[in-house]
């Protein structure tokens, strides 16, 4: 369906990432938003709640991030479409309900602008360092979609595609934004609504007899209801069977667990964005997300210029992890460059993905700034050499 | 002539009875609470279709599967958040949360606070045990001092939380205390805090044989029954400072605080129409989500 | 609009941000050509020292910061000293006449001073001094057209005082043209190039 026009700011704008991200949510339907201070993403909620009393929707400053982030919850049970924002420290403490979404399969974003890490760190300065925390950070086995805006262009778009993504998989989806996309201010086209594909939320038409809460369909997403509609269904973050009832034993858990992961695995490509540009003559591809793609794109064109025959890819979903593009590039290059803003995080799944047929070379940084583009174009030159 | 059927209990039709039996211990209170919750469904005529259930977790976080309701049984001490969310996304609902003392007012307790001080319309059942019973009887901090738990084997020492004075300081519009021994008195409270706009919040005091009365040598749920009918006084309107609880002691019950506040909808509708006239869109734009 | 490096800087209060975020939409938005911006964070941006940094080009932006300015736009003595020394040598430097004193100076930048501060005063508001600074930076540099920053000048301020405020861009543009044709065209010399 197309999106609500009252809540689509059409026009073009020069924002920055934070709040575009905001614009991007109430384009997608977010009627809801609870949210904790903490720099730098506090943009986001506080042109939400400067815009969303205009548009019809409710914003609540929690009393912390525990509270935000299951409050979010309880508003989409109660059928609004709704997000959280933070940044490392909250984003911590948000881990136990990402849990508690991804296993009562509640529809949601949680829009994470990174910081320097670990604790405290670099309030106001970037760094991609919480990318395994937004994949596994959750106690157990589950799955979720993380996508990576390296602009405030996509800081609107992708937003959308994260609510979409969301609905149609019933899952949390992370918004892996940092410091410098967040903050950064750049043009930024809104198109009007009726150019805008909004996913509406995946709601039952079974009668109440009928109505399974996490009873499997064909592509192994249940269909929903909301409190008040007299289908007096229960929803529990225990290990749950079809009725959503309890079921503490190894069959039950065999079952749900793996419906939660296969219905996202099944559909990664589907799932899995990226950006390429001159893989099929490349000897080196970089491989990079979020701000630092647009650091190794100015390398690339460095190298090229220098007659290097490099490639790059851009990862747009971090998670799930496109194991299968990384495979299919390994076997033609020599070399895979990852620089990140971390000491060495997605380069591990790269090098996983790789399976030995290109060598993976990291290129750490341990954030607070981006990579100068000389570095990466010295980590190329030197991948070409070997 | 009465039109009772007595082979139903006039409560299962609140039950999930495909769910029964349930977990807890023989001598347990929480059923009993349970049962006066669905009596006062039963007085109220409340429409079911419009009530949500929200429990955290712990042995009374249980009462969310049991119930036939739209129900959550959610994180631990997140059951308030939650329903805060639930509340604010649809206003039409008449929101319970239904959770034990350790739940509510320890890893819960800042959640408790804050939605007491919002006036966040929502009706709190705090079932109050005095211990963490769940996960083996630990200290709480609604212990008594000098009560035995299996943290404190040598009896507790650290000050108790007095819920009712908690709550009514934060901002509680409605409050009050019973135990299981008064039944009808608590479905009463809890029928008149239906009545009420803004946070309810009910204490019940309630016994787990299994680890505390037993550890406490304060004997079986029957011996307990009988505590509570000697050891309580009713103090309606008795001011909440003095309603702290001893090791077996005095138990101050009734309805301490009944007040009005104007709720955090209310509060939020009036500042939004000061603030913004007629730019002000209270309800979200009905679109249909239906797939 | 070959790829132009811009730092802003002065102390909170004088428009320091507004004035970029006027020359980035004026070539983001009114000429087509890209721009990003960014601004300093952190503790001692509060009150005191406050900095923008913006970069346009006719081809996307790709590496987001301002590493050494082509063209720097000074409107406090404080900012002078922490920020001159950043200038690309033959870059063009541009201060708030009455308070920003130029001194030892490297790498022969060009400098050109406008009484912004006294200027604002007479149009009778004070606040409207980024706009003449907008006025004399668009006159100066020859970056973008004096349209386009007109238009970003009319859409970033409120309603009440879009006039008040292009009344500034015009003070600020016409005494940045006045000035001898000598000194502006030196300024077209200055190599932009980023190898």
């Amino acid at each position: 369906m197309k999106a609500d026009p009252h809540g689509v700011l059409t026009g073009t704008h020069f924002i920055d990432g934070d709040h575009a991200c905001c614009e991007g949510a109430l384009a997608a339907g977010a009627r809801f938003a609870a949210g904790y201070p903490i720099t730098p993403s506090t943009e986001v909620v506080e042109r939400f709640a400067a815009r969303v009393p205009t548009v019809g929707g409710t914003f609540i400053q929690m009393e912390d991030e525990l509270a935000a982030s299951i409050t979010l919850q309880g508003a989409v049970w109660g059928g609004a479409k709704a997000f959280t924002v933070t940044s490392g420290p909250g984003f911590s403490l948000m881990m136990e309900h990402i849990g508690y979404a991804a296993m009562t399969e509640t529809p949601c974003v949680f829009v994470d602008v990174q910081r320097g890490g670990p604790s405290t760190g670099l309030p106001t300065l970037p760094a991609q360092a919480d990318m395994m925390q937004a994949r596994w950070g959750s106690h157990g086995d589950y799955e979720i979609i993380a996508l990576c805006p390296n602009s405030p262009q996509e800081c609107f778009d992708l937003t959308i595609k994260a609510f979409n993504l969301a609905e149609e998989f019933r899952v949390p989806v992370m918004f892996m934004m940092d410091e410098v996309v967040g903050h950064m201010t750049e043009k930024v086209v809104i198109p009007p609504a009726d150019q805008i594909e909004v996913v509406p939320r995946k709601h039952t038409r079974k009668s109440v007899e009928d109505y399974l809460p996490y009873g499997s369909n064909g592509d192994m997403v249940p269909e929903m209801a909301h409190a008040g509609e007299g289908y007096k269904f229960h929803v529990t973050g225990l290990t749950h069977d079809e009725r959503g009832y309890p079921n503490m034993t190894p069959q039950t858990q065999d079952k749900l667990v793996r419906r939660l992961q296969n219905k996202i695995r099944a559909a990664v490509d589907r799932i899995c964005l990226f950006e390429e540009d001159g893989i099929d003559s490349a000897d080196v591809v970089v491989v990079s997300y979020g701000i630092t793609s647009r650091v190794a794109q100015r390398a690339v064109q460095m190298a090229r210029e220098r007659g290097l025959k490099v490639g790059k890819l851009r990862l747009i979903t971090a998670w799930p992890f496109p194991d299968q593009k990384i495979a299919e590039i390994a076997s033609k290059v020599k070399a895979l460059v990852v620089p990140e803003l971390n000491l060495g995080q997605m380069v591990r799944e790269v090098e996983r993905a790789a399976q030995g047929k290109a060598k993976t070379i990291a290129l750490p940084h341990a954030g607070g700034g981006v990579h100068n583009p000389d570095q990466i174009l010295n980590a190329i030159v030197e991948a070409i050499r070997c | 002539m009465l039109n009772i059927d007595d082979t139903v209990n006039p409560v299962e039709p609140f039950l999930r009875s495909d769910r029964m039996p349930h977990i807890w211990c023989p001598g347990c209170g929480i059923g009993t609470t349970v049962n006066s919750f669905a009596r006062a469904l039963i007085d109220s005529k409340i429409d079911l279709e419009s009530l949500a259930l929200v429990s955290g977790i712990g042995c009374t976080g249980r009462v969310a599967g049991y119930v036939k309701l739209d129900s959550f049984h959610t994180t631990h001490g997140r059951a308030i958040p939650f329903a805060t969310g639930l509340k604010l996304a649809n206003p039409k609902l008449n929101v319970v949360v239904y959770s034990g003392d350790g739940d509510l007012s320890a890893i819960g307790g800042n959640h408790l606070i804050h939605a007491a001080r919002r006036n966040i319309d929502l009706k709190v059942i705090c079932v109050n045990n005095l211990i963490y019973a769940m996960t083996g009887g630990q200290t709480a901090p609604t212990t008594p001092g000098h009560a035995t738990t299996s943290t404190n084997p040598y009896g507790t020492f650290e000050p108790a939380f007095n819920l009712p004075h908690l709550v009514e300081a934060a901002g509680a519009v409605y409050v009050a205390r019973w135990t299981t021994f008064h039944v009808r008195q608590l479905a009463r409270s809890i029928s008149e805090a239906f009545q009420k706009k803004g946070f309810s919040f009910i204490e019940v005091i309630s016994p787990c044989p299994t680890l505390y009365q037993r550890r406490n040598k304060m004997g079986d749920g029957l011996d307990t029954m009988k505590y509570y009918k000697e050891k309580s006084k009713v103090k309606h309107g008795t001011p909440t400072s003095e309603v702290g609880l001893t090791l077996n002691g005095e138990i101050a019950v009734g309805k301490f605080v009944d007040r009005d506040r104007p709720d955090y909808q209310s509060m939020m509708r009036a500042q939004y129409v000061e603030s913004l006239g007629e730019r002000y869109i209270e309800e979200p734009e009905v679109e249909c989500v239906c797939g | 609009m070959r790829l132009t490096e811009i730092r802003i800087a002065g102390f909170g209060g004088q428009g320091v941000i507004l004035s970029a975020v006027v020359l980035g939409k004026a070539a983001s938005i009114y000429e087509n050509g890209f721009a990003t911006m960014t601004q300093n964070f952190g503790p001692e941006a509060r009150g005191g020292a406050c900095s923008a940094q913006l970069i346009v080009s006719d081809s996307p932006v790709l590496y987001p910061y301002v590493t050494r300015p082509d063209i720097m736009v000074i409107l406090s003595q404080e900012a002078y000293q922490r920020f001159a020394p950043e200038l690309k040598p033959g870059g063009a430097l541009i201060v708030e006449e009455d308070l920003v004193r130029v001194s030892d100076l490297k790498g022969d930048p060009k400098v050109y001073s406008v009484p912004a501060t006294r200027f604002a005063e007479e149009l009778g508001k004070r606040m409207v001094l980024n706009s003449v600074m907008v006025g004399f930076f668009t006159a100066i540099t020859q970056l973008l057209t004096p349209d386009a920053v007109r238009k970003a000048v009319a859409d970033s301020v409120p309603p009440a005082f879009r006039e008040l405020n292009l009344k500034a861009f015009e003070k600020g543009f016409a005494y940045g043209t006045s000035l001898e044709a000598p000194r502006r065209s030196e300024l077209e010399e200055l190599t932009y190039s980023k190898e």
